[in-house]
């Protein structure tokens, strides 16, 4: 593993980004929105910063899935990563470089959620961390989709979907008891869980148990992914 | 002397189907290596097994000495590649796009420089790829690929779609890099091309070479008339043979100055192809 070019794969994706505003939309449209609605929207009884926990939740459940499928799957299209991989770049090395190019910003967009939340000290560390779980899943979830598609067409068909269901999920679990029960096993679900209980007891075994088990999952459907189709 | 790249009764099979058929070649340094054929000879299956992309079924395959099954980072950094399809960013610039590559090959940041000086592009250096015309793009690829200063450069249909104008400009380029030593492995379509740019040729048919040398001593060898041809003022042809008899003619004709031009009927690379394979080149 050779970090120079892990270091040159990151540059190169953020001066890509820069100029590729449909992803930087999907960066920075929840961190915005839940600036805007929790300084628009006050009503009685609702919990203070009551938009936090639930954009955080959508936030990481579309935006490091969305763009690391996207990169991925454009990147196979315009035959940019064959070149790549041609070119003394190991598919390690890549996945590192996009992968960690996607955390620093969706963690730069978390902070954007822990200062609107107002939280500190213990609590801000709790958020970012569980963000950076959330993170790190999704991201996995992307790759797998993006190993697997062979365009981008392709991999938005896939990708709006289970996007939507990741994000979703959670909130509509807060008005179905039903779909509350299904939540509670799927790695979104524990995440907006541990979100809206930051300043209580900490992380309960169970929230980790199931975070660990998606993890597993989704870190297998990856490699199967990987295996099957390759990067290119 | 060495040889950059050396082949030895080289098949491919996908299922059933053998792609190709106990290939060998040697290519020495600075040496224009042509492989001709049309769509579906299996000269991209050629290419992708010469640069480790692919496994042979069968036979040996080295390059820089290196079995191109265990190609490693090493003879990666000692070559170069064009492929068909062109593979860079198109929202970045043509400066950031080879300024990624020297990072990965570990250059100097003066080399993306140079290279986009010696294409032509050093002042559109700043433009978005998306921008450029074909051609620009094509010599953005070529500086890329020439960057790290190869051993092997490896182009895929280089001038597929150019103008004759940015044809002449990329051969430029390549006779350039052969100067320097560089073994340059073509694939083309296009017969003048490969006449005009390579000291040896392939035709490959079907997973097989029918023919192989150099490019002019291959059109002599199947001028089979062996004949002059006049071409009249007046529109009419006459054929000579090739002794002194015919020279004395064509000297007469000369003289009395009906002669529009004079042609030999060796034939070129097409008719080659033609009369091995009872096929056209498209």
């Amino acid at each position: 593993m050779d970090g120079r070019k892990i270091f040159a794969i990151f540059r190169k994706q953020l001066k890509d980004t820069m100029k590729n505003k449909t992803v930087l939309i999907q960066f920075f449209m929840f961190p915005l929105l839940v600036v805007i609605m929790d300084h628009s929207i006050q009503m009685k009884d609702m919990p203070e910063h009551f938009f936090v926990p639930l954009f955080a939740t959508m936030y990481i459940g579309m935006a490091p899935l969305t763009n690391m499928a996207a990169i991925l799957a454009e990147e196979k299209e315009k035959n940019t990563l064959r070149v790549l991989l041609m070119s003394n770049v190991k598919p390690a090395e890549y996945l590192i470089g996009v992968g960690s190019y996607i955390v620093l910003i969706c963690m730069l967009g978390a902070g954007v959620f822990a200062v609107t939340g107002e939280y500190k000290g213990r609590t801000l560390l709790n958020f970012l961390f569980i963000m950076l779980a959330g993170i790190l899943i999704s991201l996995l979830i992307g790759a797998a989709i993006g190993a697997w598609s062979k365009n981008e067409m392709s991999a938005t068909s896939v990708t709006v979907p289970v996007m939507m269901i990741f994000s979703f999920l959670p909130m509509i679990a807060m008005f179905n008891s039903r779909v509350k029960d299904i939540s509670r096993f799927i790695w979104s679900g524990q995440i907006n869980h541990l979100l809206n209980q930051l300043g209580g007891t900490g992380m309960d075994m169970d929230s980790v148990c199931v975070l660990l088990a998606n993890g597993a999952i989704v870190l297998f459907l990856f490699s199967a992914a990987y295996k099957k189709c390759g990067l290119v | 002397m060495n040889s950059r790249i050396s082949i030895k009764n080289i098949v491919r099979e996908f299922d059933d189907h053998r792609v190709l058929n106990g290939i060998g070649i040697q290519i020495e340094e600075g040496e224009i290596f042509g492989l001709l054929g049309p769509s579906g000879a299996g000269k991209t299956t050629l290419i992708k097994i010469l640069t480790g992309q692919l496994p042979q079924t069968e036979g040996e395959a080295k390059l820089l000495g290196t079995d191109t099954r265990k190609l490693t980072d090493r003879e990666y950094s000692r070559i170069g590649m064009m492929l068909d399809n062109t593979g860079v960013y198109e929202r970045l610039s043509c400066y950031d796009n080879l300024l990624l590559f020297a990072r990965i090959y570990g250059l100097s940041v003066e080399k993306p420089k140079e290279a986009l000086k010696r294409v032509g592009l050093w002042e559109t250096k700043n433009r978005p790829v998306q921008k450029l015309s074909k051609g620009m793009k094509q010599r953005l690829v070529l500086a890329r690929a020439m960057m790290n200063e190869p051993e092997i450069l490896f182009l895929d249909e280089p001038t597929s779609g150019l103008d004759p104008a940015n044809a002449r400009e990329i051969h430029k380029l390549i006779q350039k890099q052969k100067e320097k030593g560089t073994t340059v492995f073509l694939t083309t379509h296009n017969m003048e091309e490969a006449e005009k740019l390579c000291d040896h040729i392939a035709l490959l048919f079907e997973g097989s070479i029918v023919e192989y040398g150099n490019p002019k001593e291959i059109c002599k060898r199947y001028n089979h008339q062996n004949k002059i041809c006049l071409s009249l003022k007046d529109g009419r042809q006459i054929l000579l043979e090739n002794n002194c008899e015919g020279a004395k003619r064509v000297y007469d004709c000369l003289r009395e100055g009906v002669v529009e031009a004079i042609h030999s009927t060796e034939p070129n690379l097409e008719t080659v192809f033609m009369e091995l394979t009872g096929r056209s080149f498209e």
